[in-house]
């Protein structure tokens, strides 16, 4: 084939619905959001330069309290890692070890990745309603009538309680992922340190582990991000309240813009978080580089 | 060493095996009874009535089979249009998303050019970047020619976030496909669009299959953008809309359940079928991205 100018124009046309999407949605908009965030802006009016003003504001102002909405996602990130990421390797470690109904544990574990949040946010207020819910129900036929709450009333649970329909619902999903490279490790591999004399657990730990370091890593990616952007399970169950105690910076971003109009404001919270979750998966790449 | 004593030193650690054996299955089948309980739940108190619901009957089979919960849940606000405009709303995304997606595949991959290997992993940047990046600037500019309030407002960024994916999958597809029908295609007289068409096309049907399940899943459930580009009632999605129904009806658990057992039965009829499509499709996400 030659390489004419008709070729190369061909070359562009098919490309160009995926770039005139690609970089109208998702590249221009990163600018645009950077511009944004050194204006104040009400979206009626033109916005007014204004500078850093609105990072100063960010990290200083008392009502906004970034510094609350950050711990929490820090704080659910810390489980992300340390939790659910331990619990699903631990799952996709034994369903490697082909148990009886692999392919059935496997396909259940991974379906509340698959469930909208927000019908998962619903049946979670109502496993959680103080009056009606599974949960108070449950501590009271055990005689724990003493630990009864209002869960997502309380300022003491309600962040717990935010917490565990997020890690619940995601347990599912990084174990697929450390399950599928759990499989990619070659069979001779295993065979050969089973003759060795490894017992399971230091073919796991020598062996395996080592192994699908790359995915563990994706994995840790994953749910450090993913915290930092959380939004949507707490958009349901709290809305960051009661009396901002849940907030994280997602929904501080939505209220800002949508409740007060402030167009410049959120936009400086958009790009702090881009620019975190650039950040942390950065570093975790080094963290994993130096495990090397 | 008498023969007792060996017998215990060997079926010792044995024991320790079996027990911990039960232990993993413990475990697992707990995990499992924990994943689906809220599923159950919800279709089980869509068919009760409060009685059951609030006390008499709470995590059993329904006693009486209230399917008029089901016909209350279709009747109470716009059920049926958030039903329409998710389905609306899915399908254009995905035809849109197929068409962009292989048509830069086969650009990316087929075509020889300079700078192909760039462009792709200049559109795997899309699986990165949050749609948190998108809001404002999307919000803005969509009032600024009005089109806040219509379909479209949310077709195009579903679209345009799910193409790294879509090229990401496509790709891999392609690659299957032999090169020599590219060239036997040529030496008919074809052009890159007659092999498009006549060669790439029609054998990237399992593509199709895989693209589009990933996006059904993404746009059927999504939440942020859908709550933010559309404030008409007619218009919203399935999500948005039960969010809405679930604040005005608090004490209707009944048509609640219903309504909320309407939006996921199409996700789980899918994932019955297809769920090792459903897994790799977002295994292949993880690795790449």
């Amino acid at each position: 084939m030659k390489k004419s100018f008709g070729y190369k124009l061909n070359i562009f046309l098919f490309l160009l619905p995926a770039l005139i999407l690609f970089i109208g949605v998702l590249i221009a908009p990163i600018f645009m959001s950077l511009s944004y965030s050194f204006t104040e802006w009400n979206g009626l009016k033109d916005p007014i330069f204004i500078g850093l003003d609105n990072y100063k504001e960010l990290f200083t102002s008392k009502s906004i309290n970034i510094m609350r909405a950050l711990k929490n996602s820090l704080l659910l990130a810390g489980l992300s890692v340390f939790i659910q990421l331990t619990f699903a390797l631990w799952l996709a470690l034994k369903l490697g070890k082909k148990p009886v109904g692999e392919r059935a544990y496997l396909s259940i574990f991974f379906m509340p990745v698959l469930i909208s949040t927000v019908v998962i946010g619903q049946l979670w207020l109502k496993i959680y309603n103080p009056d009606y819910g599974v949960l108070n129900l449950a501590l009271k036929s055990l005689g724990l009538e003493s630990w009864t709450r209002v869960w997502l009333g309380d300022k003491k649970t309600v962040l717990w309680a935010c917490f565990v329909p997020i890690l619940w619902q995601y347990v599912g999903y990084h174990m697929l992922l450390m399950y599928a490279g759990i499989k990619g490790v070659p069979t001779e591999l295993c065979e050969a340190a089973m003759l060795d004399g490894c017992t399971e657990g230091q073919l796991n730990r020598y062996i395996i582990i080592p192994y699908i370091k790359p995915i563990l890593r994706v994995s840790v990616i994953f749910a450090v991000t993913g915290s930092l952007k959380s939004f949507d399970l707490i958009y349901v169950l709290t809305n960051g309240g009661p009396n901002h105690a849940t907030e994280v910076p997602s929904t501080l971003m939505i209220n800002l813009l949508f409740l007060r109009n402030r167009y410049g404001m959120g936009s400086t919270i958009a790009v702090m978080l881009i620019v975190l979750c650039f950040v942390f998966a950065l570093l975790i790449n080094l963290v994993f580089k130096e495990e090397k | 060493m008498n023969a007792q004593n060996k017998q215990a030193i060997d079926s010792a650690p044995k024991k320790k095996g079996i027990v911990r054996k039960i232990a993993v299955y413990a475990v697992l089948i707990f995990w499992a009874f924990v994943s689906l309980f809220p599923v159950y739940w919800m279709l089980t108190f869509s068919l009760k009535n409060n009685a059951e619901i609030f006390g008499e009957n709470v995590i059993g089979l329904p006693k009486y089979w209230v399917w008029e919960n089901y016909t209350r849940a279709l009747g109470v606000g716009n059920m049926p249009r958030y039903f329409v405009n998710s389905i609306v709303v899915t399908v254009a995304t995905i035809l849109i998303t197929l068409v962009t997606s292989v048509m830069a595949s086969y650009a990316l991959t087929r075509l020889k050019w300079k700078g192909s290997k760039t462009m792709n992993k200049f559109f795997m940047l899309g699986l990165t970047i949050p749609i948190h990046a998108s809001i404002v600037p999307l919000y803005t500019t969509l009032a600024k020619v009005s089109m806040l309030n219509t379909y479209w407002a949310l077709i195009i960024p579903y679209s345009a976030f799910s193409l790294a994916m879509g090229i990401l999958i496509s790709i891999g597809f392609m690659g299957d496909i032999p090169y020599d029908l590219d060239e036997a295609a040529f030496l008919d007289g074809c052009g890159v669009w007659g092999i498009f068409f006549r060669v790439i096309v029609p054998l990237m049907t399992p593509a199709v299959a895989t693209v589009g399940i990933y996006t059904f899943l993404q746009c059927w459930n999504e939440l942020m953008f859908a709550n933010v580009f559309i404030s008409r009632d007619v218009l919203k999605t399935l999500p948005v809309g039960i969010q809405s129904l679930s604040g005005q009806y608090t004490t209707e658990w009944g048509p609640i359940g219903a309504a909320l057992s309407l939006a996921t039965i199409p996700t789980l009829l899918v994932y019955v079928f297809l769920s090792k499509q459903i897994q790799e499709s977002f295994i292949a996400g993880a690795v790449k991205g």
